[in-house]
């Protein structure tokens, strides 16, 4: 086989070379796990899009009532059903913020208005962009208030089932496949048919029958990590129950906890609107997101605006948390960690 | 000798999100006619890409062939298509895989897949396929064909599902079998079946066979000739007997000076320090340089060409250079040509014998398991002790109990009957947590896998002193700092390593932070659950010459739990015998070796491969009969002494036949 | 096999005795009445609930009510003048099937088919491009995406009409909505479990046996990634069920969902406990149909006889 040219092979070469090398040398980066998350989570465009969104439309929804001076509430009959004008986008024609109906006849100019509704106004002549931010805020609420208390429920219920097992867990499970039976969409309507809609009415409803998945998820996960040969070596060495659920556990049962919120608020928002769309929702003049769509599809032909800002709000909620979950999803995967 | 294939310079390539990750950099070699070459080497050497690349099943992306030729029968596949390839692969190259359990299908029936093979390249009818795959399995060694052709894998065990795979490699008479470490999942004693079958098929259809393996007994067995890789690179190739008696590569040294000598009790196991390179940056000049003691300045320079040492041996290694200092071969290395003196006994221990005191006893321990309606007797009344300072090993294959009998005596299960009593206390009976946790810092367990016994979220140094924090060792977070970096130092790692997190370690590093978290708690007694079978060749070396270490100089005795018998005969003292959750041979290690009695440790013994071709090529195989083994009929067998120290699982009966044998000698 | 089946059925029976009992009480608890017309005169009242026995104690209710529930008698109609629930739901039934099985076979069939494409091509703008659809269809609610179908096709275009119920081109439309969320869930699901499938080892041993691409995916791939996906059918029945509430009142579609809808704006219990209890027994059902299919098409399960 072929040998370099000889000539650059000089006799001192061969010396023994000076072992200044540590051996045990460490190939990886030293970051915490997080950081790591947050590197790949932030390779991921989509899921990076979608939480820029979400930041935005939750800045919108807690300061967006403030920057005109109507009230949610505040009826005004001469200024009724007026089309969305922006300034500026006005001219953009495409876009229809120009203050024109789909007669194509500029009712602030037949009603004499000066001011410019950006989402235009509903039939009663309140300001749809200060209702659209506020039931944005609600919606958001009742989705992350339900996301919490599932968590808690879930995690808790899950967590002790998987963590004692035996006897316990057999019941507990027991009970949890009799609620998986029951469609949890009937649930939540006789409910709300019983304690009246309302904020705490509608999550509450939602949280009946929501926790069990997060429940699910926990105890698969704790059921795994209970056979990890780190927790068995914090058991022999003495631990107690506390610092395993804690130290051992509870980390590493967060990746998939975390995603399970992540969509649970989307379809939370979802089921509130959806049950504001059957007439279950909450109550005139407080409004949702999910009563918003309902009141615009009264008069969707004539009016179509007070549908469409609602609408692609709530799809642009829904379409950011599913994108932040599926990115974290990836992010969290233990098969791309090794 | 004909060569039916010949690779020039091929490189292979993964994208990853870090950068292009050179599996495969410039690997040369040829196959001839009717031969075994095994490639041999550790995992991320590129050995399976190596033979991926051959049949192009290299995944793309993120994998390509960058470069080089393989040319098969004067034909270079890399230039063929996809459409081209598929011709080939099936019909004139082959492959068996690893894992039998995954490389089936488990919704097709076992005759299906291997009818679909004839199907596609020997244009036959559906019959003919059939008669043809049933005909396939006979040859195979799987019992009643033909009733088995329609049964799904999951039907099957790990050995038969193999035997299927290689039925269906071997369908279209291929021209190379290219088997990617067959038998690593299997047990010792299928994995002797599965070899044995390999060798007897290629007399029959004189099939080429590419063999990839990580473990150099499976390599003395079947190879006529070797290469060894590296970090991507061949560094040496040769006939299985050059590779073997004159290797001239470091790191082949390295390779065989890791392995202990069934027949002979060395000394330190020769290691390879520190761990392979990164293949995203490997390093210039040699990539072996940073491991090898005989490192030059030239190595960090220049990468090394490969050496002809002899027509059929080259090796890449500046060692070989005329300028180079001539290096001597290793002592320990030399044990490879010659058979030690047999029955040399063993003093220290002899010594020993008369002061040693009982450190634990088990006694008729049983651990039994439900599942679903099933009773599972993991465990089913077994007996030893172990003396102080001693190691103690456990052998047995998959599913003999071993695991769960250590995993019971640190009650990490609660035992179904038995008991266990560490210094003369029932250590099952405890009730005050003051004596719980007293216990729980005398006895300390180290895990099998390196991989999940470190948990993910914390760093070194909380893995470290997880262990002191629970049993109040330290008093300030100084001196529990001081602590670790004590712990890190003894295991071989350094104290920048505290803050770091697991993931950022390699598997050998990890086995360790593992080996000083037990440390930590100052244990007594060390349960070593299969310790090092995760672990590639030279680090196992590490962990054994450092487990070693340790109880000399701290006076631990071991619980050594293990399949791979070589080892536990280098590290322990006494070994039990486990099969079935009992133990069927109890002995000093020297004796159980050179004097099996049972059956099964007979054929146990008999299967595990040697890295000594000499004794591979004349090696006979001692089959066991199951029916050997007591199956609630009749007098149950219990363990006796036959001879001192030497305890036998046997009926009355065999007991004085064995009685009136060794009175005999 | 049968020991796991009748255990199952077991189950089934239990969770149906807890959501008629659970239905039963929280009517009992409902604040409204259906007779609160203020020109009923208080005897009238008395007249109308001895009639439809809510004069009578819970408990006896409660009896009569479980056990008419047994013989197929969920009650009578307080709206529509004592016409059975049975009825009612036997005559509103026949538009939700249809909408609801087009729905289902046309969104299973573009998800699987969007699912292996885009797993095949995975990583390539193809997929890319199959994910974000799956996502939007996934986030976009049905009722939102109904009204654009409204708007632009029937409003703007007037291409298909968008109300009621009077021939197949009447069902295009609400089909579409409905089976969005099918096809986004189908979809993605067939994407994961294919990816998972092809990564396998068994696929790399197709791929050494000679077979083509669309052979591996064919008989190999498919059948491995296609099982699963029945365990989604369940949680896919809750949301055609959803749906149909949704999209038969945007519709006009005489269907059951549009009945319940309008129960509930009229108070009309035993029509709500009734529609209830059918929803239930109807999922309660797929999920046990689930259950057995998977035992049958999976020979892992169906030949070792286990629970999974």
């Amino acid at each position: 086989m072929m040998i370099p040219n000889n000539k650059e092979i000089t006799d001192d070469l061969f010396q023994p070379a000076e072992s200044e090398k540590s051996r045990e040398v460490i190939l990886r980066p030293n970051i915490t796990y997080w950081q790591e998350v947050w590197k790949r989570f932030r390779k991921n465009k989509a899921a990076f899009v979608g939480l820029i969104l979400i930041a935005i439309i939750l800045a919108l929804a807690i300061f967006g009532p403030y920057v005109n001076q109507h009230g949610y509430d505040e009826q005004d009959l001469t200024r009724a059903n007026l089309p969305p004008k922006i300034p500026v986008l006005e001219h953009v024609s495409w876009l229809g913020l120009n203050g024109m109906d789909i007669q194509g006849v500029d009712r602030y100019e037949e009603n004499g208005i000066s001011e410019n509704f950006w989402f235009g106004t509903d039939n009663l002549g309140r300001d749809l962009w200060t209702r659209v931010w506020e039931g944005t805020r609600i919606s958001l609420y009742i989705a992350f208030l339900a996301a919490i208390i599932d968590l808690i429920i879930g995690v808790a219920y899950g967590g002790i089932s998987a963590y004692y097992g035996g006897k316990v867990d057999n019941i507990m499970q027991r009970i949890v496949e009799i609620l998986v039976g029951i469609p949890s969409l009937i649930v939540i309507i006789l409910l709300i048919l019983v304690l009246q809609p309302g904020i705490i009415s509608i999550t509450l409803a939602m949280v009946i029958t929501g926790w069990v998945g997060m429940a699910r998820i926990v105890r698969g996960q704790i059921l795994k990590l209970k056979e990890q040969e780190y927790v068995l070596a914090s058991r022999t060495l003495g631990a107690k129950d506390r610092r395993l659920i804690w130290k051992h556990l509870i980390p590493n049962s967060m990746g998939p906890i975390i995603i399970t919120t992540m969509f649970t608020i989307p379809t939370a928002i979802f089921t509130e609107a959806f049950l504001s769309f059957i007439g279950l929702g909450l109550q005139p003049p407080i409004a949702s997101l999910g009563t918003l769509i309902n009141d615009g599809y009264k008069l969707l032909r004539i009016y179509p605006h007070m549908l469409a800002f609602s609408s692609i709000i709530i799809s642009m909620v829904m379409i950011s948390f599913n994108l932040i979950g599926d990115g974290l999803r990836d992010a969290l995967d233990p098969k791309m960690r090794k | 000798m004909e060569k039916i294939l010949e690779v020039n310079n091929l490189q292979v390539s993964f994208d990853t999100y870090a950068g292009e990750v050179k599996a495969v950099r410039g690997v040369s070699f040829h196959l001839n006619k009717g031969e075994t070459l095994a490639i041999v080497g550790e995992s991320g050497s590129g050995k399976s890409v190596t033979s991926k690349s051959l049949m192009k099943l290299i995944p793309n992306p993120p994998g390509r062939i960058v470069n080089g030729e393989i040319l098969f029968e004067g034909k270079d596949l890399v230039h063929y298509s996809e459409k081209q390839m598929q011709k080939i692969r099936g019909s004139e190259i082959s492959m068996i895989f690893q894992d039998p359990m995954t490389s089936l299908n488990p919704t097709m029936t076992i005759g299906k897949q291997i009818m679909e093979s004839i199907i596609k390249h020997q244009n036959v009818s559906k019959t003919e396929a059939r008669r043809k795959g049933i005909e396939l399995l006979e040859m195979v060694g799987i019992p009643q064909a033909e009733n088995r052709f329609s049964s799904y894998p999951h039907q099957f065990s790990g050995g038969m599902r193999q035997r299927v795979v290689i039925a269906m490699a071997i369908s279209c008479n291929p021209k190379i079998l290219i088997a990617d470490e067959p038998t690593t999942a299997l047990d010792v004693t299928i994995q002797a079946q599965i070899l044995e079958l390999l060798k007897d098929l290629q007399k029959k259809m004189g099939t080429s066979i590419i063999f990839i393996t990580h473990d150099l007994g499976v390599v003395a067995n079947i190879a006529d000739r070797v290469a060894v890789m590296y970090a991507g690179k061949i560094v040496e190739i040769g006939k299985v007997d050059e590779i073997f008696y004159h290797p001239e590569h470091p790191y082949t040294w390295g390779l065989l000076g890791a392995m202990p000598n069934l027949n002979e009790d060395a000394g330190e196991l020769i290691t390879i320090p520190g761990s392979p390179p990164d293949l995203l940056n490997p390093p210039l000049g040699d990539a072996f340089a940073d491991r090898n003691r005989y490192a030059m300045k030239i190595d960090y320079q220049m990468e090394p060409p490969m050496f002809k040492v002899s027509d059929t041996h080259y090796a890449s290694t500046w060692l070989l250079h005329e300028k180079s200092p001539k290096i001597m071969l290793p002592d320990v290395l030399k044990k490879h040509r010659q058979t030690a003196p047999r029955g040399k006994q063993n003093e220290h221990l002899a010594k020993r014998k008369e002061q040693r005191e009982k450190l634990l006893e088990i006694k008729n321990l049983k651990q039994y398991f439900t599942s679903g309606t099933n009773l599972i007797k993991a465990v089913d009344g077994i007996d030893f002790d172990i003396y102080k300072g001693e190691t103690f090993g456990l052998v047995g294959e998959s599913g003999c109990g071993k695991s769960t009998t250590g995993r019971t005596i640190i009650r990490l299960y609660h035992a179904t009957d038995g008991e266990i009593l560490y210094n003369n206390v029932n250590i099952h009976n405890k009730k005050s947590s003051l004596d719980t946790q007293k216990l729980n810092q005398k006895i300390q367990m180290i895990f099998q896998d390196p991989y999940s016994s470190l948990n993910p979220r914390q760093t070194v140094a909380d893995i470290i002193a997880e262990g002191m924090d629970i049993h109040g060792l330290s008093i300030n977070r100084k001196e529990r700092l001081e602590k670790v970096y004590d712990l890190l130092e003894t295991v071989g790692l350094n104290r920048e390593h505290a803050n770091r997190y697991p993931h950022e370690f390699s598997g050998g590093q990890r086995q360790r932070i593992g080996i000083a978290r037990a440390l930590a708690v100052d244990p007594e007694f060390i349960i070593a659950d299969e310790p090092i079978s995760a672990l590639d060749v030279s680090i196992q070396a590490q962990v054994v010459n450092l487990l070693k270490r340790l109880q000399k100089e701290k006076g631990l005795t071991y619980l050594f739990i293990a399949h791979d018998l070589s080892m536990v005969k280098y590290i322990s003292d006494r070994i039990g015998v486990m099969y079935k959750g009992r133990i069927v041979e109890l002995a000093e290690s020297n004796e159980l070796y050179q004097n099996p009695l049972h059956p099964y440790t007979k054929s146990l013994l008999s299967a595990i491969p040697l890295p000594d071709p000499e004794t591979e090529k004349t090696r006979k195989r001692i089959k066991f009969d199951e029916k050997l083994i007591w199956n609630d009929e009749g007098e149950e067998p219990v363990l006796r002494e036959v001879k001192p120290e030497h305890w036998v699982s046997c009926t009355e009966q065999e007991y004085n036949d064995f009685k009136n044998y060794f009175d005999v000698i | 096999m049968g020991r796991y089946i009748f255990g199952r059925i077991g189950y089934m029976l239990i969770t149906f005795l807890v959501i008629a009992t659970f239905t039963f009480f929280l009517m009992q608890t409902l604040p409204g009445s259906p007779f609160n017309d203020e020109r009923l005169s208080e005897s009238q009242k008395e007249r109308l609930y001895e009639r439809y026995g809510l004069d009578e104690p819970a408990p006896i209710q409660y009896v009569k009510y479980m056990t008419n529930i047994f013989k197929g008698d969920f009650g009578v109609s307080f709206q529509y003048d004592g016409r059975a629930v049975t009825d009612i739901i036997g005559e509103r039934i026949g538009a939700s099937a249809v909408l609801g099985a087009q729905s289902l076979l046309f969104g299973c069939i573009i998800g699987i088919i969007l699912g292996i494409i885009a797993a095949i091509k995975h990583n390539t703008a193809i997929d890319y491009m199959a994910m974000l659809i799956a996502v939007i269809g996934l986030s976009v609610p049905n009722f939102v995406f109904a009204g654009l179908l409204q708007y632009w096709v029937g409003v703007k275009l007037q291409w298909l009409p968008v109300a009621f119920w009077e021939g197949f081109e009447y069902s295009i439309l609400p089909t579409i909505a409905l089976s969005v969320f099918v096809i986004a869930t189908i979809a993605r699901f067939m994407r994961t479990e294919m990816l998972e499938v092809l990564g396998q080892d068994y696929i790399v041993t197709a791929k050494a046996k000679g077979l083509n691409q669309f052979a591996i995916v064919m008989k190999h791939g498919l059948r491995n990634a296609a099982i699963p996906i029945i365990t989604i059918l369940g949680p896919m029945t809750v949301s055609l069920l959803t749906g149909t509430l949704v999209i038969e009142k945007i519709f006009s579609v005489p269907g059951l969902g549009e009945q319940f809808v309008k129960s509930i704006m009229t108070n009309d219990f035993p029509v709500i406990m009734g529609v209830t209890l059918f929803y239930s027994i109807l999922f309660i059902g797929v999920v046990l149909i689930v259950d057995i299919l998977y035992g049958v098409i999976d020979p892992r399960i169906r030949l070792s006889g286990g629970t999974k």
